[in-house]
């Protein structure tokens, strides 16, 4: 064999990456979801919230004056903690949920992301446990992997997470000699599961991670977002003692699913000393969030009837809750459960026998209709049992086409399983970044 | 020099419109993603020479634009389904749209796996031994049955790989008997027929064969060694987990013999101005065919622009011979043929 020179990879940085790049792989799963773009595609995948029911020209119109009349402003960079008027409005919104704050304790953040971003790189080292619903949210899994910090699940039933298994993981997770550093929870319509944490819980929960000395991240976007009820009041409106709420509690808040994902508006609420370091911390991110989005959404805020609009929101997602509902009931093959969620965007379906969600998708492309295999809301690459699928986006009809087709995907991979017997799919891939692209986060 | 006046005047040189090309890229395969990449690298090479050239995926407007926009010719840059199965190759040719590439009936045959390697046998050409079944064999047989008859037939190591289907989707390595059933269920997932064929262990390369004019040529074969062992996704289309040789680590026999393999290939199944041919050299020097590609990848990390490049060819200038090749060919509902 003669020798013709070196061989290339074709990236001359091999060597020179950090630990952290190591799962930043190209992903077939994540391949597919390419094609969950075109029309012809029924994609019950994405999380995009329907923006149709905004009120386009009066935002327009607003956006347009904010740059004529204040557009120095708004076109300058801005405070690093975020825009002093955005943050008082910030606090009358999260005291629809209960919560007593102060905008001196509330930073304004490039979408609630960069909220979880900032605080895993001020409370995480490498090896660093985190707590986590299983399954949870993928964007806080990448989070927490690029920061290489090890998620231990904690285990939820159809009333959100189970009080003992939290206990149970505390307790192994000390006794493995490792420390964690607090609980990542979604208490409302959770991400992907669909749930949302029952009041007694809530208490419990919280009581359970002071004891053991654990934060609380709380992350609520959807919690505005109920069809049967006034909003819960969040972990973080609990009371610490007399007059005062509950500080072990870091609450993240976003703006993306109550106006507009697109202008990358989120916040998170600390209190004083954690909320200094996190300012420092998006500094030296950010710098500062877009002074133009914030006087938007602060705008907004001021002179729109938000809330009729986000009441507005609910009735369209409450129409297409009920119509996947019906028709995951008509269609679904025997043996399939799924969650009902009383708010939000996700319903997480649990395959009958040992169907791998991960496996279908193919199909399911094929058969125009697209999910999100479970794999992706588990650091360990397990939920391959189950799949989220949105009812956010697409209309009642196609959300109706969408479940009949995979229901017949189902039907034909149940058909392929008996045909194989257990395949015993178990087979670990390797670790991969196959999180999907943001629009379907 | 002034012009002789008795002279009659000469013909004015006809005025040339410089010509426009459309690639196509996208389409609704599950190599959507990958075509997408090769698109915008075909669609910035070809600018880099300074080609007018649009990018649009194939969808259900594509006709209205054929018709409303004068293109000189398009470029097939669709993996997987219709842009390699010849089905949007027969809509360009009954649109008289000339397009780079192969014509649909050896797009057909090139695309089905079995089909290709019958017919490279045929030329009494090398390919792994492998059998094909549709999940119906299976059903109606008894899988177990099946799987034992099908190890005992072919051994291991095995490939399973969809009969039709490209960037190793669907592909699984198969070394011991337990893991045929979950390898067949991922195959099925993404097509109805599965390819059961023998892992053959060798220098993997890559041939790239291309036509301007005087021929099927075959450039210098890309070998590849996937850092993990296996050429996957992943492998594929993430810079750094592959190391390429170009030109691979043959004897000069077996350069050669790649080489006269891949051409072969490309004429016996009737394949016309670039094809890539997959191949392995196993331990005996034995060239074997694998798969046969009529719209090979253009990304980044894809094996026919390193071979352009070891070939000492511009990339962009091949595609843009390539382009205007087809431009000048009759197109076959304007010939009639």
């Amino acid at each position: 064999m003669g020798t013709r020179g070196p061989g290339v990879t074709l990236d001359a940085f091999t060597d020179r990456y950090a630990q952290r790049t190591h799962g930043m792989t190209a992903s077939e799963i994540r391949a597919l979801f390419a094609v969950a773009s075109r029309p012809e595609v029924v994609s019950l995948a994405g999380g995009m919230p329907n923006l149709s029911a905004l009120p386009l020209d009066a935002v327009g119109k607003l956006m347009g004056e904010l740059v004529q009349t204040r557009g120095t402003q708004a076109l300058q960079y801005g405070s690093g903690q975020g825009d002093p008027q955005l943050r008082e409005l910030i606090c009358e919104v999260m005291a629809l949920e209960g919560i007593v704050a102060s905008p001196e304790d509330v930073v304004v953040t490039v979408g609630s992301q960069q909220a979880l971003d900032l605080v895993t790189r001020v409370f995480c080292d490498p090896g660093d446990v985190v707590l986590a619903e299983a399954p949870s949210y993928v964007g806080a899994l990448g989070t927490f992997s690029a920061y290489q910090a090890d998620v231990v699940h904690v285990a939820m039933d159809e009333h959100g997470l189970v009080p003992e298994a939290l206990r149970e993981a505390i307790a192994a997770v000390q006794a493995s000699g490792r420390r964690a550093k607090f609980l990542y929870t979604v208490p409302n319509f959770h991400n992907p599961a669909g749930v949302s944490m029952v009041e007694s819980r809530r208490d419990e929960v919280l009581e359970i991670c002071c004891s053991a000395g654990l934060l609380v991240l709380e992350d609520n976007p959807y919690g505005l977002l109920g069809f049967d009820a006034p909003p819960t009041r969040a972990i973080r409106s609990r009371s610490s003692g007399p007059g005062q709420q509950n500080d072990d509690v870091l609450y993240l808040g976003s703006f993306s699913k109550t106006f507009a994902p697109g202008l990358r508006v989120g916040w998170v609420l600390a209190p004083h000393a954690v909320r200094e370091k996190l300012v420092l911390a998006a500094e030296a991110a950010v710098l500062c969030p877009p002074q133009l989005n914030q006087m938007v959404v602060a705008e907004y805020l001021a002179t729109q009837d938000w809330q009729g609009q986000v009441s507005a929101f609910r009735g369209m997602y409450r129409e297409r809750r009920d119509a996947m509902l019906d028709a995951l009931r008509q269609q679904m093959p025997t043996g399939t459960t799924w969650t009902h969620p009383t708010g939000g965007f996700y319903v997480w379906v649990t395959l009958p026998g040992d169907l791998d969600s991960k496996v279908l998708l193919p199909r399911a492309v094929t058969a125009r209709v697209a999910f999100v295999p479970g794999t992706a809301f588990f650091a360990d690459g397990s939920g391959r049992s189950h799949l989220r699928l949105s009812y956010c986006y697409p209309t009642p009809e196609r959300i109706r086409e969408g479940v009949r087709r995979l229901s017949v995907v189902l039907e034909e991979e149940v058909e392929l399983r008996q045909t194989f017997g257990s395949t015993g799919i178990s087979k670990p891939s390797r670790p991969q970044a196959e999180s999907p692209s943001p629009d379907l986060a | 020099m002034s012009a002789d006046a008795s002279a009659p005047d000469p013909a004015p040189d006809p005025v040339r419109v410089p010509q426009r090309y459309l690639v196509l890229a996208g389409g609704l395969s599950h190599e959507r993603d990958v075509s997408l990449r090769s698109g915008r690298r075909v669609l910035d090479a070809l600018r880099a020479e300074g080609v007018d050239v649009d990018l649009r995926d194939a969808d259900a407007s594509l006709l209205d634009v054929l018709a409303d926009s004068e293109y000189a010719a398009v470029f097939v840059a669709l993996h997987g389904g219709a842009g390699e199965d010849g089905a949007l190759r027969e809509v360009l040719d009954v649109a008289g749209v000339p397009y780079v590439g192969s014509p649909p009936a050896a797009c057909r045959i090139a695309w089905d796996k079995p089909t290709a390697k019958a017919l490279a046998l045929r030329a009494r050409l090398s390919t792994p031994a492998s059998v094909v079944l549709p999940h119906a064999a299976f059903r109606e047989l008894g899988a177990g049955a099946v799987l034992d008859r099908l190890v005992g037939h072919l051994g291991l190591p095995l490939m399973v790989k969809p009969a039709r289907g490209g960037s190793a989707l669907g592909c699984t390595r198969v070394d011991k008997p337990d893991e045929l059933p979950g390898a067949m269920v991922s195959c099925f997932s993404y097509g109805e027929a599965a390819m059961v064929e023998r892992f053959v262990s060798g220098t993997e390369v890559a041939v790239t064969v291309v036509d301007t004019g005087d021929g099927p040529r075959a450039l210098p074969a890309v070998e590849v060694l996937p850092l993990s062992g296996v050429y996957d996704y992943t492998a594929r289309y993430t810079a750094g987990h592959t190391e390429f040789f170009t030109p691979a680590r043959l004897s000069d026999e077996e350069a050669a013999a790649v080489a006269e393999t891949a051409v072969t290939v490309h004429r016996i199944l009737g394949l016309r101005d670039l094809s890539r041919v997959d191949l392995v050299v196993d331990g005996d020097g034995v060239v074997q065919l694998l798969e046969v590609n009529t719209a090979p990848g253009m990304t980044e990390t894809s094996l026919l622009p390193m071979a352009v490049q070891a070939a000492g060819l511009s990339f962009g200038g091949l595609l843009r011979q390539l382009l205007e090749q087809a431009a000048a060919r009759p197109s076959r509902s304007s010939s009639g043929s």
